[in-house]
C-alpha cells in the first residue's frame, strides 16, 4: 500500500515545553489508523501539525510523495486532508446541507447558490452513508450521532485523501457508532486513509488496521493493531514496562491508611446521560479512593457530579450518612465536600487576583462579619495555609499567575482547606507541576488522611493512583468496572481491568 | 502544560506601565500644561466647574464600573436617569425626601429589570440593557408627560447649587459615592465577590459562590446610582428635564470605565482609575475648548482615546498566554 | 454490557426517529422567523379599522417615506448583527452622510452622492479592521466611531451652526424627493436594496459565510472560510448605507441638518432583532428587518393617530418589543439546546 502522508521526526515545542520530540506518522491508502495516548501525549498536538493549524519545528511533511507545508488549515483542506473534530464544529443554526458545502457551495451560473442542486448533492451523499435526513433541517434539531456523522460527511465529501477523525465517538450511542464504522469502512475500501484517534479499546480493535502510540510528545509505538495485545497497548499508554509493573514506585505516599468504619461519602447510582451510568463511590474517613480509567471513562464527571457541578439525571449522595442536594455546589460545600478541578486555568485560578484573595474566595462569607471581610481573620487564615503547604510568593499580594504551576495548585488546595472539609476530590492534583511540587502535594494529600479526611483521587500517572490509594473505583464508559480493595491495590490488576475486553463480561 | 513565567519583554511592560498608570500621567501632563498656557485654570472657580461638571458622569461611571467588573455592560444608565428625574417633580409635593427616595427605588426597579434578564433569563448585557435604553426614555418622557418642570423645591435645589468647605455639595456626594463604592470593592464580601466572578465565572461558580445574586445586585446598584446620577442633574438643572438628561451619559461613563485602566473582559475594577478617566476626560474638553478648539475636536480626540484604551488592554489579554 | 454485532446499515426511520423536530419545536421557529410579519399584519389590520385617517394612500406613503431611511441604516445592520456584531456608529454616519451630501453638492450632484458613499465607507473600513483583524470588541470600537463620526461632522458644519441647503432642481435632491408610481423615490431604493439583501444573504457564498460566521466564528474558520475578510466587509457595508441612507434623507428635506441620526442606531437595532434576527448572530433574514421597520413606523404612527396618547409611547412600545423579544428569544434557543444536545 502506498502512503498518502508521511510525518517524519516531527518536533514542536512551545515556550517552556517540548509538545513534540522525533515523531514520526505514515498514513496508508486504505487503512484506518489507530493513534492513541494518554493526556499530554501530544496527538492533539500532532493532529494540528498534520492539518496546517500549527508549522513543525523540526521534521518533515510528504504527502503524496511531495514534501509539503501547510501554512493554513485551509491549504491542508484544499489539499486534501480533512478533520472532524471532537466537539462537531459545525454550524448549527445552519441547514445540514448548508454545512456540508459551506465554503464551495454549487452556484448557478448567475454566480449565486444553487440551492436545488446543493439539497440534492447532500441528500445523494449522506444516502450514500446510509444516513437519510431531510438536508433542509437546522442541523441542531438533529441529534449528535446525526450531527457526527453530517461532520465527517463534510470532511469525505472534500475528495478528501486523508480524514482523520478526533474522538468521533465520545457523544454517540452505540447504533449510531455503528453507522459512524459503516463510512469509515466506505471511506477505507475507497482508498482514503483513515487516522482514528480513540480512547475506546474496543472500537480500536474492532475498526483499526495499524496503531501508533505516543506518550510525552514521543513515538512509543507503531505496527498492525492486531498483533498488539490489550494489555501491552495499555501498559504503553501509561508508560509502564509490563516487567517492571510488580516493582516498587517512587511516589511520596506512604502505604495503607488507618480508615474508619462508616463512610462519610457515600454516593451512588450517579447517572448522567451520555457520561455517567449508575456510578457508586464511597469513601471512610482518612481513606484515600482512586478512581481508575482511560482518558473519557467519566472519572471527573463523577467527581463533577459528587460536588454539585454536573447536573445528575439520578442518583444520590450522603455525607456523613445525611443525603446532600445534588446539583448544587454550595450545597455540597456546607456539607463539607469540595471539588479540586482537573483545569486549573479554566476552572481554578483567578490569575489577576492575589493569593490572599484566591486562598480565601470560597471562605469569604465565613471570615465576614456584616458583609464585611475580616482582614485580621483573612489574614490569618491566608498565612496559616501558605505556611503549612508551603505556598512560595513573594507575598499573599502577588498575582497567582505570576505563580508556577505547582504554587497554583497548592494555593487552590489552601482555598479548599480554609471550608474546613471532609471529603476532599482531587482531579489531577499533580498534573503540570514540577517533580519537587509534585512530592509534596503528594505527601499533603497523604497527611490529610491521616488527618481524617475522606479522599478521592483521579490522577493520570497510574503510579499515583496504586501507590496513593487504598482502594481503587475503575471505571469506563461512565460505568463502574470493579472496585479493587487491599491486595488487589496493584498495578497488574489496575492495567488487566482496564485492558478488559468489555464484550467478555 | 507546563507553567512559564513569561520574561516581560520591554514593550510590554511599557504597555503595561500605560494602561495602569497612563490616565493619570495624562492628567499630570494636561495639569502641568493649563498651568502654563491657561489663564485662570488654577482658580477655586474653575476648579469647581470642573468638578461640578464631572460629578454626575462620575457617579453613573461607578456603577457602570462595578458591571463591566462583572464581564457586563449596562447600556440604559442614561435613560434610567431620565426616569429618576422625571419621577422627582411628580412627588416633591409630599416633601423632598419620599420624592427622591421614590426616584431612587424606581432606579433600583430598572436595575432589577435589567439584573434579571442577565442573571435569570441569560441575555448578554449589552441587549438586556439596550431594552431599557430604547424605553426607558419615553417611559420617563410619559411620566412627566413630554414636559419639562422648572424645579422650586428649595432643598432640591440647595443640592444644585449649595457649597460646603469652599466646594459644591454635588462634588462631595460624587466623593462620598466614590469612597463608598471603593470600600464596596475591597473590603466587602460582595466586592470580592463580584470581582472573581467577572474574573473566571466558572471558577466562581465552582467555588460555591452565589452568581446570579451577585450579579442581581451589582445592576440594582447601577441603577440606584444612575437615578442619584439622574437627581444631581435635575438640581444642577434647577428643572426636570427627561429629554435632554443623561443623553449619551452611557457613553460617557464607559469611556470613563475604560480609559481608567477597568477592562472590558471583567476581574477587575478600578475605582481610583474610573474617577481619573472622568476627570482626564472632562479636562480634555475644557482645555480645548480654553483653547478655542471645537467640541467636534473634543469628541475626535475622545474617540481616539477610548480605541488606545482598549487596545492597550486588548494586549494584556493576548500577551497573557 | 453485551453487544451483539448489529447490521452495519442504519435503518432511516429509526435513525432520525430522535431527531424529529416536535410541533411545539417548529412552532418555535416559525415565530421566530415570521412573528414580526404576523404582528405587523395585526396591528395594521387593527389600526385600519380603528382608525379612518390610517388606511389612506396619503398615510401609507407618508410610513413608506419615512420607513425608507431607517429600513436602509437597518439593512446593513442586519448583515452585522447576523455575523455577530454590532455597529453603534451608524446614527453618526448617517447624520454624517446628510450633511456631506449637502456640503458635497456645491461640487456636482454626482460628487454629492458618492462623498458620503466614501467617507461612510472608509468609517465602516475602521471599524471593520479593528474589529475584524485588531479583534477589538465591536461595541466598543463602534462606539469609539459613533463619537468620532459626530466629531467630524461637527466640524464641517462649523459645530453644527451651518445648515447647507441643497438645490431643489438638482437630480440628487429629486432622488429624496421625487416621486415613481405614486411611492417616493427614497422607497424604490429601499426596496431595491432590499431585494439585493435578500439575494446576498441567501443566494451568495458572501452571505452564506456571515451566517456561518455568526454561528460559530472558530467553526467558520475550521472550515476554512475567510472570516476575517468577510466580516470588515460588513461594516464597510453598514457605513455605506448608513451613509446613502443619511444622504437620501438629506436630500429629501433638501438641507444637511446636522441634529438627525442621534439614537438612530437603537432603532435599526431594534427593528432588526423584533424583526427575528438573532442578536447573538447566526440567524435572521433581512425580510423581517423590513417587517421590524415597518412595524416601528406603524406604531409610531398609530399613536400619533391616537392623538390623546403621547408619542413617547413609541420608544416605551419599542424597548418593550426588544425586552420582549430577546427573552422568547433565549427562551427558545435554550428549549432548542435542551432538546437537541445532551
Amino acid at each position: 500500500m502506498e502512503a498518502v502522508l508521511a510525518a517524519t521526526s516531527i518536533g514542536k515545542r512551545f515556550p517552556g515545553v517540548v509538545a513534540l520530540s522525533d515523531v514520526d506518522l505514515t498514513l496508508r491508502a486504505g487503512e484506518v489508523h489507530a493513534l492513541v495516548g494518554e493526556n499530554g501525549a501530544g496527538k492533539s498536538t500532532l493532529i494540528k501539525v498534520l492539518t496546517g493549524v500549527y508549522t513543525p519545528d523540526d521534521g518533515t511533511l510528504e504527502y503524496l510523495g511531495e514534501r509539503k507545508r501547510f501554512a493554513r488549515p485551509l491549504d491542508a483542506q484544499a489539499a486534501g486532508i480533512s478533520t472532524v473534530y471532537q466537539e462537531v464544529n459545525l454550524v448549527p443554526l445552519q441547514s445540514v446541507a448548508s454545512n456540508v458545502f459551506l465554503g464551495r457551495e454549487p452556484r448557478n451560473r448567475f454566480g449565486l447558490l444553487d440551492f436545488r442542486a446543493m439539497n440534492a448533492q447532500a441528500t445523494q451523499l449522506l444516502d450514500s452513508y446510509g444516513i437519510r435526513v431531510d438536508v433542509t433541517r437546522p442541523l441542531r434539531t438533529l441529534g449528535m450521532g446525526v450531527q457526527q456523522m453530517v461532520a465527517v460527511a463534510r470532511a469525505a465529501a472534500t475528495e478528501a485523501r486523508v480524514v482523520i477523525l478526533d474522538e468521533p465517538t465520545s457523544s454517540l450511542e452505540p447504533r449510531e457508532v455503528d453507522t459512524l464504522f459503516a463510512i469509515i469502512e466506505r471511506l477505507r475500501a475507497d482508498g482514503v486513509a483513515v487516522l482514528y484517534v480513540s480512547h475506546r479499546l474496543d472500537e480500536l480493535y474492532r475498526i483499526c488496521d495499524r496503531v501508533t502510540v505516543l506518550r510525552d510528545g514521543r513515538l512509543v509505538h507503531s505496527g498492525a493493531m492486531a498483533d498488539l495485545p490489550r494489555l501491552k497497548l495499555v501498559a504503553m499508554m501509561l508508560g509502564r514496562d509490563l516487567e517492571e509493573v510488580q516493582r516498587e514506585g517512587a511516589t511520596k505516599f506512604e502505604g495503607e491508611h488507618a480508615a474508619g468504619q462508616a463512610p462519610v461519602l457515600a454516593a451512588s447510582g450517579l447517572s448522567a446521560k451520555h457520561r455517567l451510568d449508575d456510578v457508586d463511590v464511597t469513601v471512610r474517613p482518612g481513606e484515600i479512593v482512586g478512581l481508575g480509567g482511560l482518558l473519557g471513562a467519566g472519572r471527573s464527571e463523577t467527581v463533577m457530579a459528587i460536588a454539585g457541578a454536573l447536573p445528575l439525571d439520578s442518583g444520590e449522595v450522603n455525607v456523613d450518612g445525611k443525603r446532600l442536594r445534588t446539583g448544587s455546589v454550595a450545597a455540597a460545600m456546607r456539607a463539607g465536600v469540595v471539588m479540586l478541578p482537573e483545569d486549573r486555568k479554566a476552572d481554578g485560578i483567578l490569575p489577576d487576583l492575589s493569593v490572599r484573595e484566591n486562598i480565601a474566595l470560597a471562605a469569604l462569607p465565613r471570615l465576614s462579619a456584616a458583609g464585611l471581610v475580616s482582614r485580621r481573620r483573612q489574614d490569618s487564615i491566608v498565612d496559616t495555609f501558605m505556611k503549612r503547604l508551603r505556598i512560595k510568593a513573594a507575598s499573599p499580594d502577588q498575582r497567582v499567575g505570576e505563580l508556577s504551576g505547582g504554587n497554583q495548585q497548592k494555593v487552590l488546595l489552601a482555598r479548599l482547606l480554609c471550608m474546613q472539609p471532609k471529603v476532599l476530590l482531587l482531579d489531577e492534583p499533580t498534573r503540570g507541576i514540577d517533580v519537587g511540587a509534585k512530592a509534596e502535594v503528594q505527601a499533603l494529600i497523604d497527611e490529610l488522611a491521616k488527618d481524617g479526611l475522606g479522599v478521592v483521587l483521579i490522577s493520570s500517572e497510574f503510579d499515583e493512583v496504586v501507590e496513593g490509594s487504598d482502594a481503587i473505583v475503575v471505571l469506563r464508559e461512565g460505568k463502574v468496572v470493579t472496585r479493587l480493595e487491599g491486595d488487589n491495590v496493584n498495578e497488574a490488576a489496575l492495567l488487566a481491568a482496564l485492558a478488559e475486553d468489555s464484550r467478555d463480561d | 502544560m507546563t507553567e512559564v513565567v513569561a520574561a516581560p519583554r520591554a514593550n510590554a511592560g511599557t504597555r503595561a506601565w500605560l494602561r495602569d498608570n497612563g490616565v493619570y500621567a495624562a492628567i499630570v501632563v494636561l495639569v502641568a500644561y493649563n498651568l502654563i498656557f491657561t489663564e485662570n485654570f488654577a482658580t477655586m472657580a474653575n476648579l469647581s466647574t470642573q468638578l461640578v461638571q464631572v460629578a454626575p458622569v462620575l457617579i453613573v461611571a461607578l456603577g457602570m464600573a462595578l458591571v463591566i467588573g462583572t464581564e457586563g455592560v449596562d447600556l440604559s444608565v442614561g435613560s434610567v436617569m431620565a426616569i429618576a428625574a422625571a419621577i422627582l417633580p411628580l412627588y416633591l409635593g409630599y416633601g423632598v425626601l419620599p420624592a427622591v427616595l421614590l426616584a431612587l427605588v424606581a432606579g433600583g426597579l430598572c436595575g432589577a429589570l435589567n439584573g434579571t434578564l442577565v442573571a435569570v433569563v441569560g441575555i448578554q448585557p449589552i441587549v438586556a440593557t439596550l431594552a431599557l435604553l430604547v424605553g426607558g426614555r419615553g417611559l420617563a418622557l410619559v411620566f412627566a408627560d413630554g414636559q419639562m418642570t422648572v424645579i422650586q423645591n428649595d432643598s432640591l435645589l440647595g443640592l444644585g447649587t449649595g457649597e460646603l468647605l469652599g466646594l459644591p455639595v454635588i462634588v462631595w456626594l460624587a466623593a462620598a459615592l466614590a469612597a463608598l463604592v471603593w470600600l464596596l470593592v475591597r473590603y466587602t464580601t460582595f466586592g470580592r465577590q463580584l470581582v472573581a466572578i467577572g474574573g473566571n465565572r466558572s471558577a466562581s461558580a465552582l467555588a460555591g459562590l452565589p452568581v446570579r445574586r451577585v450579579l442581581m445586585t451589582t445592576y440594582v446598584i447601577s441603577g440606584v446610582l444612575a437615578a442619584v446620577a439622574g437627581i444631581v442633574a435635575t438640581a444642577r438643572l434647577t428643572a426636570s428635564d427627561p429629554s435632554a438628561i443623561g443623553n449619551l451619559y452611557e457613553l460617557s461613563a464607559i469611556t470613563a470605565v475604560v480609559v481608567g485602566g477597568t477592562p472590558l473582559s471583567g476581574g477587575r475594577v478600578r475605582i481610583l482609575g474610573t474617577v481619573a478617566g472622568a476627570v482626564l476626560m472632562q479636562m480634555i474638553t475644557a482645555t480645548l475648548i480654553k483653547h478655542n478648539l471645537p467640541d467636534s475636536t473634543a469628541q475626535m480626540v475622545q474617540a481616539a482615546i477610548i480605541v488606545l484604551a482598549v487596545y492597550l488592554q486588548r494586549s494584556r489579554a493576548g500577551g497573557g498566554q | 454490557m453485551t453487544t451483539t454485532q448489529q447490521p452495519t446499515t442504519l435503518d432511516p426511520d429509526e435513525s432520525v426517529s430522535s431527531n424529529t423536530m416536535t410541533r411545539a419545536e417548529r412552532l418555535a421557529g416559525l415565530v421566530q422567523r415570521r412573528g414580526s410579519i404576523v404582528v405587523l399584519a395585526l396591528v395594521v389590520l387593527i389600526a385600519s379599522v380603528s382608525f379612518d385617517a390610517f388606511p389612506t394612500i396619503d398615510n401609507a406613503q407618508n410610513i413608506a417615506i419615512q420607513s425608507s431611511f431607517l429600513a436602509i441604516v437597518a439593512l446593513g445592520m442586519t448583515f452585522v448583527i447576523i455575523s455577530g456584531g454590532i455597529d453603534l456608529s451608524v446614527g453618526s454616519v448617517y447624520a454624517l452622510g446628510g450633511v456631506l451630501a449637502a456640503y458635497g453638492i456645491q461640487f456636482g450632484s454626482l460628487v454629492g452622492l458618492l462623498l458620503p458613499l466614501v467617507v461612510c465607507g472608509a468609517i465602516g473600513l475602521l471599524n471593520g479592521v479593528l474589529v475584524a483583524y485588531g479583534r477589538l470588541a465591536p461595541f466598543i470600537v463602534t462606539l469609539a466611531t459613533l463619537l468620532g463620526a459626530r466629531g467630524l461632522l461637527l466640524a464641517i458644519t462649523d459645530e453644527g451652526s451651518t445648515t447647507r441647503l441643497m438645490d431643489r432642481e438638482d437630480w440628487l435632491t429629486q432622488l429624496g424627493q421625487g416621486t415613481f408610481l405614486g411611492l417616493g423615490i427614497p422607497v424604490w431604493i429601499t426596496i431595491g436594496l432590499f431585494a439585493v439583501g435578500v439575494v446576498v444573504l441567501q443566494r451568495t457564498r458572501f452571505g452564506h459565510s456571515t451566517l456561518a460566521i455568526g454561528g460559530s466564528r472558530e467553526a467558520a474558520a475550521l472550515m476554512g472560510l475567510p472570516v476575517a475578510r468577510n466580516t470588515m466587509l460588513l461594516y464597510v457595508g453598514s457605513g455605506m448605507l448608513a451613509g446613502l441612507a443619511g444622504a437620501l434623507a438629506a436630500a429629501y428635506s433638501a438641507s444637511g441638518v446636522t441634529i438627525v441620526g442621534e439614537g438612530l442606531e437603537l432603532d435599526a437595532i431594534a427593528a432588526v432583532v423584533i424583526g427575528g434576527t438573532l442578536l447573538t448572530g447566526g440567524a435572521g433574514t433581512v425580510g423581517g428587518t423590513l417587517a421590524g421597520v415597518l412595524l416601528l413606523r406603524v406604531i409610531q404612527n398609530v399613536i400619533n393617530q391616537v392623538g390623546t396618547l403621547s408619542s413617547h409611547y413609541q420608544s416605551v412600545v419599542s424597548g418593550a418589543f426588544l425586552a420582549v423579544v430577546v427573552a422568547v428569544q433565549s427562551y427558545l434557543s435554550r428549549a432548542h439546546l435542551r432538546g437537541g444536545k445532551r
